[in-house]
């Protein structure tokens, strides 16, 4: 007898774990942004997108608001707010 | 082949007819041997395996794991503090249904610190999933790897086998054993196909994240396997065996003339040749005396221990383990077969052998004669009662 087993690989696109984020998330403000790239290497979600400067965002049904970005981001062009701010 | 053996070079020539495709291992007394015999076959080329030397038990099992995940048929042993670093990943392997096959040189765990035989090790480890068989003599261990291969890749079955076997006693003990040849282990054990495996051509996900909602019934699902169709495969892989190979050394329970047995001791591994010795002796003088050997002891084969040991009055056992706090844990589970029925026989519980200490032909003489007398649960046998102080002493 088998229960759950093994899966479909890259099924953990499915989970929308940003639903575990709770009081913070980032606003990237996009205003200082000199396109390091560092808040896309450093989130441990791999959910910032980005290229060009002030290009970068994240994708919030994956981040779970960690606030790594802000911490690293060298021009400070990234903010933690509360989830029951206005966007 | 009949062939003068140390019991770890044994194991090696079994399991290199079972032609794993990764072996790796961490070396630890009393178990050395066993991977040193492996190590040789494939550095001279006699066998096509990749040997990965780890810097711990615990990487040894994770190997092992990985090369099962990936389709490949694995083996490693251990002992002792070996097996329980290994712990976490052996819960993991039986799990994500993986066989892997690993031979346990049974040995006392630390402190203190004690490099000889008891079950105190695998019995640790007896709730993790795993496949149980504890073996008598060489014979024994070469034919429950062989078959534990082929009961564990079983498609319905997937789970891992320990083979269980006494440090010294039987890893450093010299016997004749019959290695077959490598003809006859290809007809029996195929090729390892097994139904799930990691393939980049075929991604998949094995060792998932189950949370409340799923993980009670993949618990079940290994519960069941164990109990109903692991239970019922053992004597059929045990006949397919007999038919090619002339012998049947693998069962659920061996029973050493308990027919008309009053008295039953219970023991598992190389102190039954020990015990078979004293009953001889015992029936010599008309006393009816018989051993119940327990060969596979997980899945625990309740039916078959109820029924042999319904017939007799009083029963013995004897192990080589402790669940300290409580009592030796084949008693306990002895026991609880026959509570609340009528005509149960008085069941006495004696640990033996700790760490090494012989199980001497007396021992057994005064087990069977404590048997007789009034129940016992846990005596420890052969103590040393000077070595037993109230208060703490420098030695």
């Amino acid at each position: 007898m088998f229960s759950i087993l093994v899966a479909k690989a890259g099924s953990s696109k499915d989970n929308k774990t940003g639903s575990w984020r709770s009081v913070k998330r980032p606003k990237f403000l996009q205003k200082d942004c000199i396109g390091c790239g560092l808040c896309k290497l450093i989130c441990p979600e791999a959910c910032i997108e980005g290229e060009e400067k002030n290009t970068y965002r994240p994708d919030y049904d994956y981040c779970k608001g960690c606030g790594l970005c802000a911490y690293i981001c060298p021009k400070k062009d990234i903010e933690m707010i509360l989830e029951t701010e206005e966007k | 082949m009949k062939k003068f053996l140390e019991g770890s070079q044994a194991v090696a020539k079994a399991v290199k007819l079972a032609k794993p495709g990764v072996i790796s291992a961490y070396p630890i007394t009393p178990q050395t041997h066993i991977v040193e015999g492996l190590a040789q076959f494939v550095a001279d080329g006699e066998l096509k395996s990749e040997f990965v030397n780890v810097e711990s038990e615990h990487s040894a099992a994770s190997a092992v794991l990985g090369a099962e995940a990936c389709g490949v048929r694995s083996f490693t042993a251990t002992s002792s503090q070996g097996l329980i670093l290994m712990s976490e990943v052996l819960f993991n392997i039986a799990g994500m249904r993986l066989p892997v096959m690993l031979v346990c040189a049974n040995r006392a765990l630390s402190a203190p610190i004690n490099i000889w035989n008891d079950h105190q090790d695998s019995i640790a480890l007896r709730d993790s999933g795993w496949i149980q068989f504890y073996a008598e003599n060489h014979q024994e261990v070469v034919d429950f790897i062989l078959q534990g291969y082929k009961i564990g890749e079983n498609p319905k079955i997937m789970l891992p086998v320990m083979v269980c076997m006494d440090g010294y006693i039987l890893t450093h003990g010299m016997e004749v054993v019959d290695i077959p040849s490598q003809e006859q282990v290809d007809k029996f054990l195929p090729p390892y196909n097994p139904p799930y495996k990691l393939d980049i051509d075929n991604p998949l996900s094995l060792g998932l994240l189950g949370d409340p909602t799923v993980y009670m019934e993949t618990r079940y699902a290994i519960q069941d396997t164990l109990n109903n169709d692991v239970l019922k495969l053992i004597p059929q892989v045990s006949s397919e065996f007999e038919s090619i190979f002339g012998r049947r050394t693998l069962k659920l329970v061996e029973t050493y003339k308990t027919e008309d047995a009053e008295v039953i001791l219970v023991a598992m591994g190389s102190v039954a040749g020990t015990i078979k010795d004293v009953i001889d002796e015992e029936r010599s003088k008309g006393k009816k005396v018989g051993l119940l050997k327990i060969v596979t002891y997980r899945p625990f084969p309740k039916e078959e221990v109820f029924n042999i040991l319904k017939q007799a009055s009083r029963v013995g056992v004897i192990e080589k383990a402790i669940s300290l706090g409580s009592d030796g844990p084949l008693y306990t589970e002895i026991s609880a077969l026959f509570s609340g029925e009528k005509n149960s026989p008085q069941i006495s519980g004696f640990i033996a052998g700790l760490g090494g200490r012989d199980i001497t032909e007396k021992t057994i003489q005064t087990v069977i004669e404590l048997v007789k007398g009034k129940k016992t649960s846990c005596i420890f046998m052969d103590l040393n009662k000077e070595l037993l102080w109230e208060d703490f002493r420098v030695i």
